[in-house]
C-alpha cells in the first residue's frame, strides 16, 4: 500500500510547463463521434505513454477555455496525436472535432501526469482495460510497445457500445497479428451479425478469463468512465491483484 | 495574449457566478471521480484518525470517537485541477481547528496520509482558522467510497487534489515535503485563483 509514495519519490525533476503552439498536420476521423488530431509541436519534450496534455482555446475577446486530452501517439512518433470524443453539449470538444482543420494552430502544454504511465523497459505482462475513449492513453502504450520492439506480453480488454464505436479498430486488428498482443472486444449495446467477441459489460467472469493470474503480477492500467473503472479495479483487487499494480484514470461524463 | 483560436467562440459563464470560477475552470453539475488506483475498503471497525509527527504526544480517534466530535455543515465551491469546478457543495465534518487543538506542536507544515498510500502536503496556516475539515458527509448522505469515504480532507480554497480522499491522519512536519501529485509535477501549493496547476506555475 506504500506504492504511491515510492513511485512519487523516483519522479524526475520538473521543468515549468509552457504554453506552445501545435499545428494540425492531419485529421483522422476514427468513429462518428471521435477524431484524431495529429499535431506538429516544435518544442514537445518526449512524453511517456499514458500522459496527457492541456489544450487552451482563446476567443477573440480573450475568453479562454481549457481541457485535458490523453496523448494517443507513442513517444517514438515525431508528431503528437490526441483523439477527441465529441460531447454533444461540450464547449471545447465540438470545436476540436468540427471546426479545427489542417493548418490551424492549437495552444497546448504538456506532457502532464507521471503515474498512469508505462514504458516498455518496465516489462510486463501488461493488462489494459478500456471503456470507450478511455482507450486513448492505452493505445499510446500499445503503439509504444510495438515501436520499442519489446516482446512484452500484452492484453487489451476493450468495451465499446457498438461495433461502430470502436476507436482504432483496424489498427488494433493489425497490431494484434503480433502474437504477443491479444485484443478482446466486448460490445455492450448491440453487436453486428456473426459477432464473435464478448457482448456484455466487463464483469468478474470476463476479467478472470482475460486477466493474467495475480501470481504473474501484471502491470494493470484501467481507463474509461467512472463506473467501469470502479468496477474493474475493485474486481481485480478481489481476484488477488495487488492494488499497487492497478493504476486508474477516469473519463467522466462531465467535460466538454 | 496574442494567440486567437480561429473560429472559437466559447460559452460565456452564467450571470452571477463569474466571480466564483477561477481561470481555466468550467462549472459542472456532476461530481467527477479521480483517483490513481483502486478505491480502498477500510472497515469502520479498524478505521482510526491520527495526528502524529512533530507533536508532543500523538493523538488518535476511533470512528466512534471521531463521530462524537463537534461537527459542522459546510457549503463551499470546489475546484479540480482537471478543470472542473462544482459550486455550493455541501459537506459535513470536523474542523481541523478542533482536531489540531488536541495536540501541541510548533511546526508549520503537514502531510495528510491516506489508505492506498496517497499523500499531500499543506501549510498549517492553510488548514486552520476555519479553512479545512475532515468530512464524512456529502449532500446529507454518508460520503461515498469513490468520493473518499468514509472520510476525506476538505480544503476548498486549494485545488481539490489537496482534499485527500480516504484520509487517515496528519503528520506534522518541520519542512514542506511534496506529496504524491506534488512529486509528479503538480504545484506544491495549488491556488486555483493563481492557476497554480503544475510546478513552476
Amino acid at each position: 500500500m506504500e506504492h504511491l509514495v515510492e513511485q512519487a519519490l523516483v519522479a524526475a525533476p520538473h521543468k515549468r510547463l509552457v504554453w506552445q503552439l501545435g499545428k494540425v498536420v492531419r485529421v483522422v476521423p476514427e468513429t462518428s463521434r471521435t477524431k484524431t488530431l495529429v499535431l506538429e509541436v516544435p518544442d514537445w519534450p518526449q512524453h511517456q505513454p499514458g500522459q496527457h496534455l492541456d489544450v487552451r482555446l482563446t476567443a477573440e475577446d480573450g475568453y479562454q477555455a481549457q481541457r485535458s486530452y490523453s496523448v494517443g501517439s507513442p513517444p517514438e512518433d515525431k508528431h503528437v496525436a490526441i483523439t477527441v470524443e465529441r460531447l454533444e453539449d461540450g464547449e471545447v470538444s465540438p470545436y476540436l472535432t468540427d471546426e479545427l482543420d489542417i493548418g490551424d494552430e492549437l495552444e497546448l502544454r504538456g506532457p502532464i501526469g507521471g503515474y498512469f504511465t508505462w514504458q516498455a523497459s518496465q516489462g510486463g505482462p501488461l493488462l489494459l482495460v478500456a471503456g470507450g475513449s478511455g482507450v486513448v492513453p492505452l493505445m499510446a502504450m500499445i503503439r509504444h510497445r510495438a515501436a520499442a520492439g519489446r516482446e512484452v506480453p500484452a492484453r487489451l480488454l476493450y468495451s465499446s457500445r457498438t461495433f461502430e464505436d470502436i476507436i482504432y479498430r483496424e489498427e488494433l486488428d493489425q497490431l494484434a497479428q503480433d502474437p504477443g498482443l491479444e485484443v478482446f472486444h466486448t460490445l455492450t449495446r448491440s453487436q453486428p451479425e456473426g459477432w464473435a467477441g464478448h457482448r456484455r459489460r466487463i464483469d468478474s467472469t470476463l476479467l478472470e478469463e482475460v486477466a493474467w493470474p495475480s501470481q504473474q503480477q501484471p502491470h494493470i492500467f484501467i481507463c474509461g468512465p467512472t463506473r467501469l473503472v470502479e468496477a474493474v479495479a475493485t474486481t481485480l483487487t478481489e481476484l488477488g491483484h495487488d492494488p499497487a499494480r492497478v493504476k486508474t484514470e477516469r473519463f467522466g461524463p462531465s467535460g466538454g | 495574449m496574442s494567440f486567437i483560436s480561429r473560429g472559437f467562440k466559447g460559452r460565456r459563464r452564467q450571470e452571477g457566478i463569474s466571480g466564483r470560477v477561477p481561470p481555466g475552470q468550467y462549472v459542472t453539475e456532476d461530481f467527477p471521480v479521480l483517483s490513481a488506483g483502486p478505491t480502498p475498503q477500510t472497515p469502520l471497525s479498524t478505521w482510526t484518525f491520527t495526528i502524529n509527527g512533530e507533536v508532543d504526544a500523538p493523538k488518535s480517534w476511533t470512528w466512534e470517537e471521531f463521530r462524537a466530535l463537534p461537527n459542522e455543515t459546510i457549503t463551499k465551491d470546489i475546484h479540480c485541477v482537471t478543470k472542473w469546478s462544482k459550486l455550493d457543495t455541501v459537506w459535513q465534518g470536523v474542523s481541523l481547528d478542533v482536531l489540531l487543538s488536541e495536540v501541541d506542536f510548533g511546526v508549520d507544515y503537514l502531510t495528510a496520509y491516506c489508505d492506498g498510500g496517497y499523500t499531500t502536503n499543506l501549510p498549517i496556516e492553510d488548514v486552520t482558522d476555519g479553512k479545512a475539515w475532515v468530512v464524512y458527509g456529502f449532500d446529507g448522505q454518508p460520503l461515498a467510497p469513490e468520493h473518499g469515504g468514509p472520510a476525506r480532507l476538505l480544503v476548498p480554497h486549494l485545488y481539490f487534489w489537496k482534499s485527500a480522499k480516504w484520509v487517515r491522519g496528519l503528520e506534522l512536519t518541520r519542512d514542506d515535503t511534496p506529496g504524491f501529485w506534488e512529486s509528479l509535477g503538480y504545484h506544491d501549493y495549488g491556488d486555483p485563483w493563481r492557476e497554480q496547476r503544475y510546478q513552476g506555475d
